[in-house]
């Protein structure tokens, strides 16, 4: 079980990082530091604490920074200032090796591409972390044909991921990632490149495990059916900054701003069509 | 016309340079030179000891292990056994040998310097334009300073080739790694790998047919140099070539032209047979 928190995040993009960082923590708009150091702001100033063992959805458009914030998380993106703990402990003050093995053990991902290894088969993609680990073939594959089993790729295990349909990548893509056995699994636009039925296909089965393996999931999304269907509690990004957090009762009842109420109002009138 | 007085000539200095390197440590290149002698004339004996039948045998499973493919093994086999009818076996093994271990040596160089260029890109800044050079200046001009350097005879023929055909194989390896996808790279980073985990376990398999495509280039060029090597002295097919264009001898000529072709086409379909990647190759077969 991991519990994640975010304190007052920063990502800065380009040159003259520090000049950009002072006016952003004055509160200068993207659009205006943009114009006066040629940087971009990715993420100001956002504060998320996440709970232990449910999904929290980041929510928001294309630009809004939530796959910039998600990759924080496991510090494939290093933040410009502020901190990121995982149970208390800032990983920002990992060192390589240390690194290599909080990302090994505790925070696995789930890409919108899916990220499969063209050249490993889908049992060798499934067990990839084990296989980081330095486990032997016979250790790893009890493992790896449980996790096949439990996204339902059975019979698929020896295939290449260009064999597979969009939806059986992503289920590979899945279970490489329940595989790695970590507390935490980072979901970026997991769903977004799949047709409507097999995303909620997916969506299900995600719920379905969930049920039972209770990890923290952190799932990012541009969708907010997406967010509210699955999402114990939700985030919503714009421009880089926090928007609102809440439930999806709180979302659709009491939006924070017109930015949000035109999202909930949107996805009302597509429910009346 | 251009000043005269603007004119600053490097001939002088570098003429000094190379005699100097040649009357005072000329011994410790000719001592480097003997032990590549060594490794070639050890290549060449044992192409040379094998007896045919066997080397086409070998040739053919090369081509049947690349390519899956009845034709282009059958084909191969015929090829080889051209050469033996046109009675340029021997030279052919001599020109084999000096490629295999041209070729060895540009892998054992090339390849690593590929990674760290695509790796980092100052090396990249610096190495590309340093590979153009080695490209387009006339072989005659370092072949003539690493004559003085090693003697006559097979090295410097190797140490030209080696300059002339390592750049394609490094561009080559050095795009294959860059061309990786990187949400994979990203994927194998997300998951803990560490960098040589990623670098052999991830970038080298998927940038393998890249890489095999520059290594084609390389044998390829290596070949092309075999008759501009004959002149300092290698013997094989060049020397041939080169023959029969001296004695005016055009039938001569050609038929070691034709020799060089068939090796040429033969070495080219073997590894491009290898460069496809896995996949195709289930596909096919």
């Amino acid at each position: 079980m991991a519990e994640i928190e975010i304190r007052n995040i920063f990502k800065i993009f380009g040159p003259k990082s520090g000049k950009a960082m002072a006016m952003a923590r004055q509160g200068r708009s993207k659009a205006d530091i943009l114009a006066e150091t040629g940087s971009s702001l990715g993420l100001s100033d956002v504060s998320l604490q996440i709970g232990a063992g449910r999904i929290f959805v980041i929510m928001g458009l294309s630009g809004s920074g939530k796959s910039t914030l998600v990759r924080h998380l496991n510090r494939l993106v290093e933040p410009t200032a502020g901190e990121v703990l995982f149970d208390g402990k800032n990983i920002l003050d990992l060192d390589a090796p240390s690194l290599r093995e909080f990302r090994n053990r505790h925070a696995s991902m789930v890409f919108q591409g899916f990220g499969l290894f063209p050249h490993r088969t889908v049992l060798q993609n499934v067990v990839y972390a084990s296989h980081v680990r330095g486990l032997s073939r016979a250790e790893t594959h009890p493992i790896g044909m449980k996790w096949i089993e439990a996204v339902g790729l059975n019979g698929y295990e020896h295939k290449y991921p260009d064999e597979l349909s969009g939806g059986m990548k992503q289920r590979v893509g899945l279970a490489r990632a329940l595989a790695a056995d970590t507390d935490t699994i980072l979901m970026d636009e997991a769903f977004s490149a799949l047709d409507p039925l097999i995303r909620a296909d997916m969506q299900d089965q995600l719920l379905a495990l969930q049920r039972d393996l209770s990890k923290t999931i952190v799932f990012i999304t541009h969708d907010l059916d997406e967010a509210l269907r699955i999402g114990s509690e939700i985030a919503i990004l714009k421009d880089g900054c926090l928007v609102q957090v809440g439930t999806p009762e709180t979302i659709i009842e009491r939006p924070a701003n017109d930015y949000v109420a035109r999202f909930v109002r949107r996805r009302d009138s597509l429910r009346l069509t | 016309m251009f000043p005269e007085q603007w004119r600053i000539s490097i001939r002088g200095p570098v003429n000094s340079f190379i005699e100097a390197l040649v009357a005072n440590y000329g011994f410790a290149f000719r001592a480097f030179a003997h032990s590549v002698l060594q490794a070639i004339i050890f290549v060449e004996t044992i192409l040379r000891a094998t007896p045919w039948w066997v080397l086409i045998i070998v040739f053919m499973a090369l081509a049947w292990a690349g390519t899956r493919r009845a034709i282009v093994t059958i084909t191969i086999g015929l090829l080889m056994l051209l050469i033996g009818v046109l009675g340029l076996w021997d030279l052919t093994m001599q020109t084999l040998a000096l490629m295999l271990i041209g070729t060895v040596v540009s892998i054992i160089i090339g390849i690593p310097i590929g990674i760290l260029a695509a790796k980092s890109r100052p090396f990249r800044n610096f190495a590309l334009p340093a590979l153009d050079v080695m490209q387009t200046m006339p072989g005659f001009v370092y072949l003539i300073p690493v004559m003085m350097l090693f003697g006559l005879g097979k090295v410097p023929a190797v140490l030209a080739t080696i300059i002339y055909a390592v750049p394609p194989l490094i561009r080559l390896t050095d795009l294959g790694i860059r061309q990786v996808d990187a949400e994979v790279v990203e994927a194998a980073t997300a998951f803990g790998g560490n960098p040589r985990q990623i670098l052999l376990g991830v970038e080298l398999p998927l940038a393998v047919p890249t890489i095999m495509a520059g290594l084609n280039q390389t044998i390829m060029m290596a070949l092309s140099m075999v008759v501009v090597a004959s002149m300092i002295g290698a013997r094989g097919l060049g020397e041939q070539v080169l023959n029969g264009i001296q004695t005016l001898d055009v039938g001569k000529g050609l038929e070691a032209g034709i020799g060089i072709v068939v090796l040429a086409v033969v070495l080219d379909r073997i590894t491009q047979g290898f460069g496809r990647t896995r996949k195709s190759e289930q596909t096919n077969g």
